[in-house]
């Protein structure tokens, strides 16, 4: 018997770059596609989605407010970091999903190179969704895309590491900040992204992450006055018609679930669901048909 | 001594009203199943206008089957030859304009300056700029063949009844997109027009169909299993029923609602300048406009004199007939409107407001209310929180940018804002920081078919206008 004894991980959540057991003090079983014993998870109660919000709120600021240029040098250290854990998140995927060795390292690769494709979007995406507009009268005017604020996100349930970066990334890219809801069955990959998105230069808040039951933290989530949009991808066709119709209530933006294959490279949809369009109008002091006005 | 106007008012014998109208379905005027009819006034006499037809469910499932129909032969026309179609109306509409601006003031009760120089000529310029896309989808950004969602279900407000139809119309019909349109019950007459502008410009049945009515008429069109997009303006409260309505359902949704929009005026800014940018902000449309600005901030070293000033202008505010050219203020739109505006007028007294009024004669049948400013508002009171939808304007003051912004931005609404500044980089670092979809600086009120438009917030999610609109009637 030289066999070393290994060392388990406990499991902590990621709220406001902090790694917080859940406030109730619970755990749930998580186990790996042959039903053996993976890890004790956090079962995140409302009281977490609450202060995740929070927390996603105070980031939202200065997030918002870097520039585009900062927020794709921070995605990109993201991409650095993840590759650096490449084997760890190899394996964590693997018993997540049961999956090859070799499938599990085609999903780490694919979902490692979509944080470097989101990177390359921040100082362009306003570029591709706004600009000038040619107004009929004496008067300039642009559009800009605008973050819409703090986004709920539902992860996909069975894509638990290429699928919940595919729908977070995108959401921090243009400046939102995010409380995901990790896979119900596979959390254990998003967790370990936590400890990933804190050693990178993602500032504490801009993405939080839960887990436990989809449904009980989604409610609050898609019921709280101080979220601005909901992505649905989690959430099955009951949940997210009652997700979506709680969501109505401060007019939340929401992405309903859709058929996603995460290994095609994705649209700008993404991210432009969760963005504002504000248009700005100035006077541009035209010489006009009675005379000089400036 | 000041000169008097005479009486310039403009010529009614132009619009042709029919005493009664049915509703508009593939391409026929045709009779309810049973829903019957109701009486559209002039908001500036209370005389009886016409009678139209309240529809009811049956008849929106009938407009909705042939809309649906439509759409096959519509969507699959040659972009090219949709938009010859879109620009056949925009023209027939500049055509028809002098007589859709008389019936729309007739109508709505809006001075006929505003519906003859701003109402239809935006009307027009919409159908124009849409037509234009109509064949150019594939470079409009949302990938190289996007596709039309069907049939679009549309419940537009009163306060533009024309232009809120063109704002939905166009680029539903450029997307290849068939329609099925309510408008609001106390304006349904120049929806009802522009179903012959249809039939004059050849449009083939069915692609636009007008069901009149009330909020009963657009509950059973946003709830119709076969429409496949539903497009709504109008109230906050409105907007949210929907969004519950079409919630876990495929419906595409867009919604411009409520506002309650900060003018914010610097100690630098031009005053003249300034007091013209809050008239319009404020009483354009006797302040029945979802952008409004009716919160005045105005920085405490320059509160007298832009007080002063506006004021001064107030007086010179001319209330009476709509249809006199002279006309600056017109009737509020009906009789359910004028109570609410009076209603939360008196609350902003009881709670501590200081009402004020230019002199100002009402007339003595119709709908009116008078140009009022309340100061010593905080933002605690509901005349700040609320949206009232009528001439009335709160005054509030602030010291610093940060303050403007913090106020700015104190409200579950953020659709439109104004600056007044004679600075550019702080016009720039305000409306970076307004959560706002249209910020106006050291103007106000301005719309182009070319920009978009829409809220943040409470005010609802989509944009209307530009490249933007199209992406409400594609499948992206």
């Amino acid at each position: 018997m030289s066999d070393r004894l290994s060392v388990f991980k406990t499991y902590k959540l990621y709220v406001g770059g902090k790694f917080p057991r859940s406030e109730s003090g619970r755990v749930y079983e998580v186990t790996d596609s042959k039903d053996n014993w993976l890890a004790n998870a956090p079962l995140s109660s409302r009281k977490d989605a609450r202060d995740a919000v929070v927390a996603a709120r105070k980031a939202f600021g200065g997030w918002s407010g870097a520039t585009a240029y900062n927020r794709g040098q921070v995605l990109y250290r993201v991409a650095e970091m993840l590759e650096g854990r490449r084997e760890q998140f190899v394996r964590e995927v693997a018993d997540a999903e049961g999956l090859s060795k070799s499938k599990a390292a085609a999903v780490v690769d694919a979902t490692i190179d979509r944080w470097v494709w989101y990177a390359g979007w921040t100082d362009k995406i306003a570029q591709v969704t706004g600009g000038a507009n040619p107004v009929a009268g004496p008067y300039f005017n642009l559009s800009s895309p605008e973050p819409t604020g703090v986004v709920a996100v539902v992860a996909p349930q069975e894509s638990s590491f290429l699928g919940l970066v595919s729908v977070v990334a995108p959401v921090i890219a243009t400046g939102n900040t995010a409380v995901v809801i990790a896979s119900e069955k596979a959390p254990l990959p998003a967790l370990s992204l936590g400890e990933v998105l804190a050693t990178s230069d993602v500032p504490g808040g801009v993405v939080n992450v839960l887990s436990g039951r989809t449904a009980e933290l989604a409610a609050p989530l898609a019921a709280h006055q101080d979220v601005n949009a909901i992505d649905l991808a989690g959430a099955d066709e009951a949940l997210a018609k009652e997700l979506e119709v709680a969501a109505a209530d401060n007019l939340k933006r929401v992405l309903r679930p859709q058929a996603v294959d995460y290994f095609e490279t994705p649209g700008t949809e993404r991210m432009t669901a969760f963005l504002e369009t504000k248009t700005v109008w100035h006077p541009t002091g035209s010489l006009g048909a009675g005379g000089s006005s400036y | 001594m000041a000169f008097e106007y005479a009486p310039a008012p403009e010529s009614r014998a132009i619009v042709d009203i029919a005493p009664s109208y049915g509703l508009f379905i593939d391409g026929e005027f045709v009779e309810s199943s049973g829903g019957g009819l109701s009486k559209t006034v002039s908001p500036a006499t209370e005389e009886v206008l016409a009678e139209y037809t309240q529809a009811n469910a049956e008849d929106v499932d009938r407009a909705v089957k042939a809309a649906r129909k439509a759409f096959e032969k519509w969507s699959a026309l040659p972009g090219a030859e949709r938009a010859k179609y879109l620009f056949r109306i925009a023209r027939i509409i500049q055509e028809r304009s002098r007589e859709l601006a008389v019936l729309e003031t007739l109508d709505n009760g809006k001075p006929i300056k505003e519906t003859r120089d701003a109402d239809l000529p935006l009307v027009a310029a919409h159908f124009f700029y849409y037509a234009g896309w109509a064949d150019k989808l594939d470079h409009a950004g949302f990938g190289a063949n996007p596709r039309p969602l069907g049939v679009a279900g549309q419940v537009i407000p009163w306060n533009f009844p024309l232009l809120m139809l063109a704002w939905k119309i166009a680029p539903a019909l450029a997307t290849g997109n068939t329609v099925v349109l309510k408008p609001a019950e106390t304006t349904p007459l120049s929806a009802l027009f522009f179903a012959d502008i249809c039939r004059q410009a050849g449009l083939p049945k069915g692609v636009v169909n007008i069901v009149t009515g009330d909020g009963r008429t657009g509950a059973a069109l946003v709830a119709h299993p076969d429409v496949n997009k539903v497009a709504f303006t109008g109230s906050t409260a409105v907007g949210k029923e929907i969004a519950r309505t079409v919630a876990g359902t495929a419906k595409k949704l867009t919604l411009e609602l409520g506002g309650k929009g900060a003018n914010i005026v610097f100690d630098d800014a031009p005053v003249d300048q300034a007091v013209e940018g809050i008239v319009s902000g404020i009483f354009f449309n006797q302040g029945q406009v979802c952008c409004a600005g009716s919160r005045l901030l105005v920085q405490e070293s320059v509160r007298d004199e832009v007080l002063d000033a506006l004021k001064r202008r107030l007086s010179t505010l001319r209330l009476g007939d709509p249809l006199d050219k002279n006309t600056d203020i017109g009737a509020i739109n009906s009789a359910e409107q004028l109570a609410r505006i009076t209603a939360l007028a008196e609350q902003g007294e009881a709670e501590g407001a200081e009402r004020w009024s230019p002199a100002c004669e009402l007339p003595s049948s119709g709908y009116w209310f008078a140009p009022t400013l309340f100061t010593n508002v905080t933002q605690a009171h509901t005349i700040a929180r609320e949206e009232i939808f009528g001439p009335v304007l709160s005054v509030l003051t602030f010291r610093t940018p940060d303050e403007a912004v913090a106020k700015a931005n104190n409200t579950q609404y953020g659709l439109s804002a104004g600056i007044w500044s004679e600075k550019g980089s702080r016009i720039l670092a305000v409306a970076n920081k307004l959560r706002a979809g249209v910020v106006w600086s050291n103007t106000f009120n301005k719309f182009d078919p070319t920009s978009p438009f829409g809220g943040y917030k409470e005010s609802g999610f989509g944009r209307e206008g530009g490249r933007h609109g199209l992406e409400a009637y594609l499948d992206v």
